[in-house]
């Protein structure tokens, strides 16, 4: 049996990220992480295939500074990782991205289970996810919280799901697309020898011809990155006894109409 | 047939109250381009919702109370919507980007090769039929500027409490037309084997007003009984029952948390806002005890009004919030609820 798992790497959480005078997108000088999602995804492929008996393969889409998350990964104790870049290529056109996705899993062939994260926090979306399980026609169990059972053998799968109203348990059949939730697991830190491993580890690059596709022109495009807007940060401090503080309190929300 | 459609989304055959900000939404968009506002109800109830749909500003609807639409099912659901789409070609899909619409013009999207803009906070229709609409990427520390060109559909899901909806009219009528399923349950895969409903909480998402609790909930004066594993955690726990709860109830609100409460136990994940829980944007958001970091900003910070309740007056919190309580949350956090009963005449 055969485990895909994608991931990308993001500025680190703690990253004040902004937009300069140019429009470009920066982070400063922090440190790019695994995707936050993605390490509860790559700890779950680990333990799948360690109990399927198979292998697990990390993929990123994009460019070379996500050599960063797939080294982690490998360093993790993934077994083997690919990345697919091409000038044609827009990996935040999610339609290009699930095209591609699903080309590079049939390209690696005898997949049974792929699993994401629940989103990718740089382009601030999952629905690349959704898209991949479609154009593979392969089954989607999304906000997955619990893998319950898997059958290799019958092509089942039994997991929980994390939903607004509570927890659905589902069977479905394999091959299947997962995204998972932070529940799921405890993501492992990389081993020193797993660091120094993949330090060394060379990582291939696919590109759109190696997949053999063409991408039709995307629908969407992002026309500009923006700053927030400065938030009124006039902080008003409201002193006194506890009782005090929570009268003065309710006159302002009063005052405010949030109440 | 143009049209612009809404999808409706329900639970336990009634509509989710967000629903109707996406029909305001629609009707902005339909308006523009001329073309009829369509609602779309799948599942229990789907004719009963289709009529509310109307005096909230849908024209027609598509509905189909099938039996294998009972529960959402990706599979059903997207087969029946890309039918739809494919035979009325909108100009546009929207939902309120809930985890259900996520996935489920994600999938149609896909299936159409179609355009898709996730979760945006506002849009314009611009003359040339195309939409510009603004959305927050990197966890919501900067905005984009998306845009979808004209060709074909445009599957756009909407951030909730981000549009108004249209004041219901209730002699408003609406043209329903039932539709066939687009799967039978034998070519559908999944099954539902149980469901364990969330008691008695309101959902984070659609909650007008969150009480969060953070890492000070573990401060709890109360004395842990004896013989329990873990001292804070017992305090943390009593205290969201028994005093972030209270104050959330006399606010008809939600019950959040920050992640270093979720990962310390206090509280399930259900509950986390922030970086890698959910985001939030109630009109009031009332943080105790939690320091703020900036992952937890990145979950809240759209809220409208913003009250930090945090024994340590350094804390970054206070930096974003409207109105700043230095002090004590057991004893600030049961004076407001007080307060509140006494004002609110509960």
């Amino acid at each position: 049996m055969q485990v895909v798992v994608f991931t990308r790497s993001t500025p680190d959480t703690a990253a004040k990220v902004e937009v300069g005078a140019n429009g470009a997108v920066s982070w400063g000088d922090a440190a790019l992480v695994v995707n936050p999602w993605d390490e509860y995804a790559l700890e779950e492929a680990i333990l799948q295939a360690k109990a399927g008996g198979g292998k697990a393969t990390v993929i990123a889409l994009g460019g070379e500074l996500h050599n960063d998350a797939l080294k982690h990964s490998l360093a993790m104790g993934l077994d083997e990782a690919i990345r697919i870049e091409d000038p044609a290529l827009d990996p935040t056109d999610s339609l290009a991205y699930a095209t591609a996705a699903a080309a590079a899993i049939n390209k690696i062939g005898g997949v049974n289970l792929v699993i994401c994260g629940k989103e990718s926090v740089d382009v601030g979306t999952d629905q690349h996810i959704y898209q991949t399980a479609r154009k593979l026609g392969w089954t989607m169990l999304s906000y997955v919280s619990k893998i319950l059972a898997v059958d290799y053998a019958a092509g089942t799968i039994k997991v929980e799901r994390l939903l607004e109203q509570g927890k659905q348990v589902v069977t479905s059949k394999l091959p299947a697309v997962i995204s998972v939730m932070k529940d799921i697991n405890e993501p492992r830190y990389p081993s020193f020898i797993g660091i120094r491993k993949a330090s060394k580890a060379v990582i291939p690059v696919w590109s759109l011809g190696d997949l053999g596709l063409t991408l039709p022109a995307a629908h969407t495009k992002v026309a500009a990155y923006r700053n927030l807007p400065v938030r009124d940060t006039q902080v008003e401090m409201i002193e006194g006894t506890p009782e005090e503080q929570a009268a003065k309190l309710v006159d302002r929300l009063l005052q405010e109409k949030v109440l | 047939m143009s049209a612009v459609f809404v999808w409706i989304e329900t639970f336990n055959g009634a509509a989710l109250p967000t629903s109707w900000e996406a029909l305001g939404a629609g009707k902005l968009l339909a308006d523009k381009l001329s073309v009829p506002l369509t609602a779309l109800v799948f599942g229990d109830g789907a004719t009963a919702v289709a009529q509310t749909a109307g005096q909230y500003g849908a024209q027609n609807a598509l509905v189909c109370e099938d039996a294998t639409l009972k529960e959402f099912r990706l599979e059903a659901y997207a087969a029946l919507l890309t039918k739809l789409v494919q035979e009325h070609t909108p100009r546009a899909v929207l939902a309120i980007a809930t985890g259900r619409g996520r996935e489920l013009l994600a999938a149609s999207a896909a299936d159409t090769n179609s355009g898709m803009i996730a979760e945006i906070s506002s849009m314009e229709a611009n003359d040339d039929g195309s939409v510009t609409a603004v959305r927050p990427v990197y966890a919501g520390k900067i905005l984009s500027d998306a845009a979808i060109d004209a060709a074909g559909t445009q599957f756009i899901t909407l951030r909730g409490r981000a549009f108004r909806p249209n004041t219901p009219d209730a002699s408003a009528s609406i043209a329903v037309t039932t539709v066939a399923p687009a799967l039978s349950e034998d070519q559908i895969a999944t099954k539902v084997e149980s469901f364990e409903a969330e008691t008695g909480t309101i959902n984070l998402t659609d909650a007008a007003i969150i009480v969060s609790g953070g890492r000070g909930m573990a401060n709890n004066p109360k004395d842990a009984p004896a013989g329990v594993a873990d001292a804070a955690v017992w305090k943390a726990q009593d205290g969201y029952a028994n005093t972030l709860q209270p104050l959330a109830d006399v606010l008809g609100g939600a019950v959040g948390a920050s992640r270093a409460a979720v990962d310390a136990g206090y509280i399930p994940y259900a509950h986390q806002v922030g970086q890698t829980g959910k985001t939030v944007a109630p009109d009031l958001y009332i943080a105790c005890g939690i320091s703020g970091a900036i992952q937890h900003q990145a979950g809240m910070r759209t809220s409208k009004v913003i009250v930090a309740i945090n024994k340590d007056k350094e804390s970054p919190i206070f930096k974003m919030a409207r109105y700043g309580l230095v002090g004590d949350l057991y004893q600030i956090v049961p004076a407001l609820t007080a307060e509140l009963k006494k004002r609110l005449g509960k």
